[in-house]
Order: structure tokens, then sequence, then C-alpha cells
């Protein structure tokens, strides 16, 4: 949904990668969607260069990126449009590429920690892989 | 020349089709300027912040209210 003057305008894009990271980053954002983090809009209309997607993320208050990996192709997308944006990388909360079976645990736990971070780079920290808890052990 | 104002009615998007109509006018450019406010119409271009301005199919500004000159500019006048 559109929003309208006056409402604060905060922009979701996933890079929703081929990869496990890439399909926790696309449910991360999703999830943050319904909870009314901010509105979820598509990564691929940018790079496609339609305007309606451009002139949005150009116009909004806040664009935050979600990538799976340290890749980085949301992020990477979105400056090549020149606005400015909250960059999130799965990897650097401990996710490992390849071995992070999707899981609603592991995505819950991501949208935590991006919504803990309130707009700031979280700190990264230990491993954390197929949502066990294990810390990369398993 | 076909011009779209999107927006569902706020004080904002009614400021926008006003300064676009008195630009319009000002320029002598010959279009049609229509206001939009159905909100599935508006999806349909991608925009997702309102107001957005939108010139023969091509979305120039959203979530913002474009300075004059910039108006101007799109409209091909000085």
């Amino acid at each position: 949904m559109a929003e309208c003057c006056g409402t604060e305008a905060k922009l979701i894009y996933a890079c929703s990668g081929a990869a496990d990271v890439g399909e926790i980053a696309d449910r991360v954002a999703r999830k943050l969607r319904a909870e009314g983090f901010a509105k979820m809009t598509c990564l691929a209309g940018v790079g496609a260069g339609l305007s309606g997607y451009v002139q949005s993320a150009k116009g909004a208050d806040e664009n935050i990126t979600i990538d799976g990996c340290k890749k980085a192709c949301a992020k990477k997308t979105l400056e090549r449009i020149e606005v400015a944006l909250t960059s999130y990388v799965l990897t650097e909360f401990g996710l490992v590429k390849g071995e992070s079976p999707v899981s609603d645990e592991i995505v819950t736990r991501m949208c935590e920690k991006i919504k803990s971070t309130n707009g700031t780079k979280a700190v990264p920290e230990g491993r954390i892989n197929g949502g066990c808890g294990c810390g990369g052990k398993c | 020349m076909k011009i779209e104002i999107l927006g569902t009615g706020c004080a904002k998007c009614h400021k926008l089709d006003e300064l676009v109509r008195a630009t319009v006018k000002e320029t002598g450019v010959i279009a049609e300027v229509n206001k939009v406010d159905d909100i599935k119409k508006i999806m349909t271009y991608g925009v997702m912040t309102t107001p957005a301005l939108v010139i023969d199919g091509e979305v120039k500004a959203a979530g913002k209210i474009p300075a004059k000159d910039e108006i101007m500019k799109w409209l091909g006048g000085k």
C-alpha cells in the first residue's frame, strides 16, 4: 500500500537470492512488513529502472536493504540510484551461506536482530546455522 | 502530454495538483491533467509513496512535491 503524505515512508527491500540466506532475507522482509516495521517493495523494480520504484526509493524517508550474504546485491542496487539506505547482511548476524536451512525460528531471530538495532548497524556475533541454536557447532 | 497526480487526497496531494496545473498554464503546454486517487491504479505504477507525479507514463517524483523549476523542465518549458 502506498504511503500518503504525513506518514513516514520506510521501505524495505530483500535480495531474495537463490541461496538459503537469500530466501531467509526474503522471508525476513515479508515478516517485518507484516509486523508493520516497514513497507516492502520490489528490489527487481528498482533494478529494472522502473520509474515508480526508483522514485519511491528517492522519496522515501528511509530505505532498508536486507541481503543474505556479503555480496550485498540489494544494497548495491539501491546505491546505483544514489539513495541513502540502512543495510543489513544476514551473514553478519551469524548465518552461514549454504548451511542455514530456512525455518520460522531463524526468520524470527533475524527479524528481532534487525528491530533491535533500531536503524543502526548491529554488532556481528557468532555463527548461527540451521536454527538449532548451537552457535554453529552442530 | 498526459499528466497524472497520484494521491489519496491529502493536503500535499492537493498542493501538487494545484502546482502542476498552475505550471501547465504558465508554460502554455497542451496537457491533460488528471488526479488519480484510486489506490489500485496508484499501485500499478509501483509507487509506494505519494504524492507522485506521472508524465506520459513515467513517474517523475514520488513522496514529495517537486520544485516548480523541475516541473517546468519536465514539461519542456524554460
